[in-house]
């Protein structure tokens, strides 16, 4: 059984001005020791599908069907009772800013603690030791005297340390990583991604890392989800997806970044701009921008088909290239 | 290409006074010592990491900032009087990073976009004034007919676009480019990136570059400079840098880089620096790199080592630069 299940979840925000739905049918697995990616650009859903996961919606936000299951129990209207006891304990959660997620008038060796204090039954001198602990494990130096310090005492490197630190601290299954390295510079983004990994085979948790980096997915991640306009439109192993993308948006997002080969060629950008949430079209939401798109397209969404055992993907065009070559192949027959 | 220097800085210092005490305050070497040239027609890409001065070479370089020490040359003629500095603005544009705080709120786009051609006297009638601003917004790719709209109606590729109309507005020679699409999506990003290298080629446009995304930097740039703390470290063409950085810093940002492709990802043997950049009000004596550079040795300690050619084009400022490579 995988650790978490997630299944046809959506979740939508009602706004003033209608109803948002910020993610639209998703659904995976996530097994054991893996790391999982989600990527898409702002406003995709990704960072709410993880907040859906933890529960930790803003007010206007619900999840509105679908189930997300850890080991086999149902979260969705599980209550806020068990959710308490799975946030910071089963699942734990780093934010992108370092700088806004950490309480500013509280020590960071109170901030450690509290976690700890919660969710296990240590006491408060056992609470300190794990806490000394989990800091010199994610490289900060100095331990005993940085616990006395606050965060403007801290770069922004070793402020996303101790957001790790705390959120390992009670050995997490899952720990949800939200652009955890957006904030940082590249040489310090190498180092947390480093650690992340050290930590991750030391500790065999999973990680989902939620990021518009393509460059931190091909590093970091197993498994990776593309979502576009809240609904995933491609999942499968990194190496599928990176090597053998089958959804037009995918396609377009690796033709418009600049790699180590394509330079001085032209970059070939997406058309166009993201869609608005408010008023979603029947059909694919991203069949507005794409080159490739059929009338099917724009008449209705397509289900989610299967490339191979380790992919994925809601795309017509493929529907369209397996009949061409089957009519090809019939051809030859005759 | 033509390698004549449209625009060349020397020795450019800016420091800010930071008060650190009652009656005390200590200067924060921004840029400390930095020269280089522009080539015409050229684009030079600046990297390096938050608060190692790349933006406020910019900005000094077009004197929004007034140079503590140090010389600007532009097309051969150095920039001292008032006088010059009102010419120089008029050749020269920038665009900046967040296309959401850079436009003001309470302009229609026409506004904005005409705004340098008022300071500057630029038309000669209303209509023409009119005339400019719609054949700008078309040549960034705006429609036309928003021109009366108000920055919050566009996205932010689109209010990008709008930016770079406002800098172009003055047909300038030379334009900064200080993050210009870092804030926008990956999608959107690429559309941007082709617009400059488009406008290039056709108003004749020399850029400099400002990012933080190296695989960007290398896409759109000629040649890289990259910045540690202040100083100039590494300058190269852009292919060179990427391929044979000298520099223990260049060599370790370049390594730190997450490529785009799981395979190469996993065989990139990433060079990963100890420690943070230290604060550039307590700058390190020496080579500002030598606290978290693994070769580092007395006499890094002791003086800053000049930036010197170590083959054709190829510039870098280490004490230790043949012992390493």
């Amino acid at each position: 059984m995988a650790l978490l299940e997630v299944n046809d979840l959506h979740t939508s925000f009602f706004t003033p001005a209608g109803e948002v739905k910020a993610v639209n049918g998703v659904s995976f697995f996530l097994e054991r020791g893996k790391v999982l990616g989600i990527v898409g650009e702002s406003g995709s859903g990704k960072s709410v599908t993880a907040y859906s996961i933890m529960q930790i919606l803003e007010k206007t936000g619900k999840i509105v069907s679908g189930s997300v299951k850890l080991d086999g129990q149902e979260l969705v209207g599980a209550g806020e009772k068990v959710m308490k006891n799975i946030r910071g304990n089963k699942i734990s959660i780093i934010f992108q800013d370092p700088m806004t997620s950490l309480n500013p008038t509280y020590t960071i060796g109170h901030q450690l603690m509290e976690a700890i204090l919660l969710h296990t039954d240590r006491n408060k001198k056992q609470a300190y030791d794990r806490a000394v602990e989990m800091l010199k494990l994610v490289n900060v130096n100095e331990p005993e005297k940085r616990m006395k310090q606050y965060p403007f005492e801290f770069s922004g490197g070793m402020r996303q340390r101790v957001m790790i630190a705390m959120a390992l601290a009670c050995e997490p299954d899952i720990l949800i990583a939200d652009e955890p390295t957006t904030a940082l510079d590249v040489t310090i983004q190498a180092q947390i991604l480093e650690l992340m990994q050290k930590l991750q085979k030391e500790m065999g948790m999973a990680i989902i890392m939620i990021t518009h980096d393509l460059g931190v997915v091909a590093q970091m991640c197993d498994e990776v989800i593309v979502m576009y306009a809240g609904s995933a439109c491609e999942q499968g192993t990194a190496d599928e997806i990176f090597y053998n993308p089958r959804h037009e948006y995918t396609k377009g997002l690796m033709r418009s970044i600049p790699t180590l080969d394509n330079e001085g060629e032209k970059l070939h950008p997406i058309t166009g701009t993201p869609i608005d949430l408010l008023n979603m079209p029947k059909g694919c939401p991203f069949a507005p921008r794409c080159d490739a798109a059929m009338k099917i397209c724009l008449r209705q969404r397509c289900d989610r088909m299967t490339i191979n055992d380790d992919h994925v993907a809601s795309c017509w065009v493929n529907v369209r290239n397996s009949m061409e070559n089957n009519n090809q192949e019939g051809g030859k027959a005759k | 290409m033509n390698k004549q220097p449209l625009v060349e800085v020397r020795n450019l210092k800016e420091y800010f006074y930071v008060n650190t005490g009652l009656l005390k305050s200590t200067p924060l070497k921004a840029v400390d010592d930095v020269s280089f040239a522009v080539h015409k027609g050229e684009t030079l890409g600046l990297v390096g990491e938050s608060g190692c001065g790349k933006t406020t070479v910019g900005r000094t370089l077009l004197h929004l900032y007034k140079p503590t020490g140090g010389e600007i040359w532009f097309n051969g003629k150095q920039i001292k009087t008032r006088q010059d500095v009102r010419e120089f603005r008029q050749k020269t544009a920038m665009v900046f990073q967040d296309p959401y705080s850079s436009l003001n709120p309470r302009m229609t786009v026409s506004d904005i976009i005409g705004e340098p051609l008022d300071v500057h006297k630029l038309y000669s009638n209303k209509q023409e004034r009119q005339e400019k601003i719609l054949e700008l917004m078309n040549r960034v790719g705006l429609n036309s007919e928003h021109a009366n709209r108000y920055a919050h109606e566009f996205s932010g590729g689109q209010r990008q676009r709008i930016g770079i109309a406002r800098s172009l507005s003055v047909d300038p020679e030379f334009v900064v480019c200080d993050e210009p699409v870092s804030a926008l999506d990956v999608s959107i990003q690429a559309q941007v990136i082709n617009m400059f290298d488009e406008l290039q080629d056709e108003m004749g446009l020399t850029y400099l570059f400002i990012a933080h995304d190296l695989l960007v930097v290398r896409h759109i740039s000629d040649r890289i400079a990259v910045m540690y703390l202040g100083k100039l470290v590494e300058l190269a063409d852009a292919n060179e840098i990427y391929d044979h950085p000298l520099h223990p810093y260049s060599k370790s940002l370049i390594s730190a880089v997450p490529l785009p492709d799981p395979k190469r990802a996993r065989e990139n043997k990433r060079i990963v620096l100890a420690g943070d950049i230290p604060s550039p009000l307590n700058a390190p004596s020496g080579c500002p790199f030598r606290t978290r550079c693994p070769y580092a040795t007395d006499a890094c300690a002791e003086t800053m080592p000049e930036l010197k050619e170590l083959s054709t084009g190829h510039f870098v400022a280490c004490h230790n630069v043949e012992k390493i490579n």
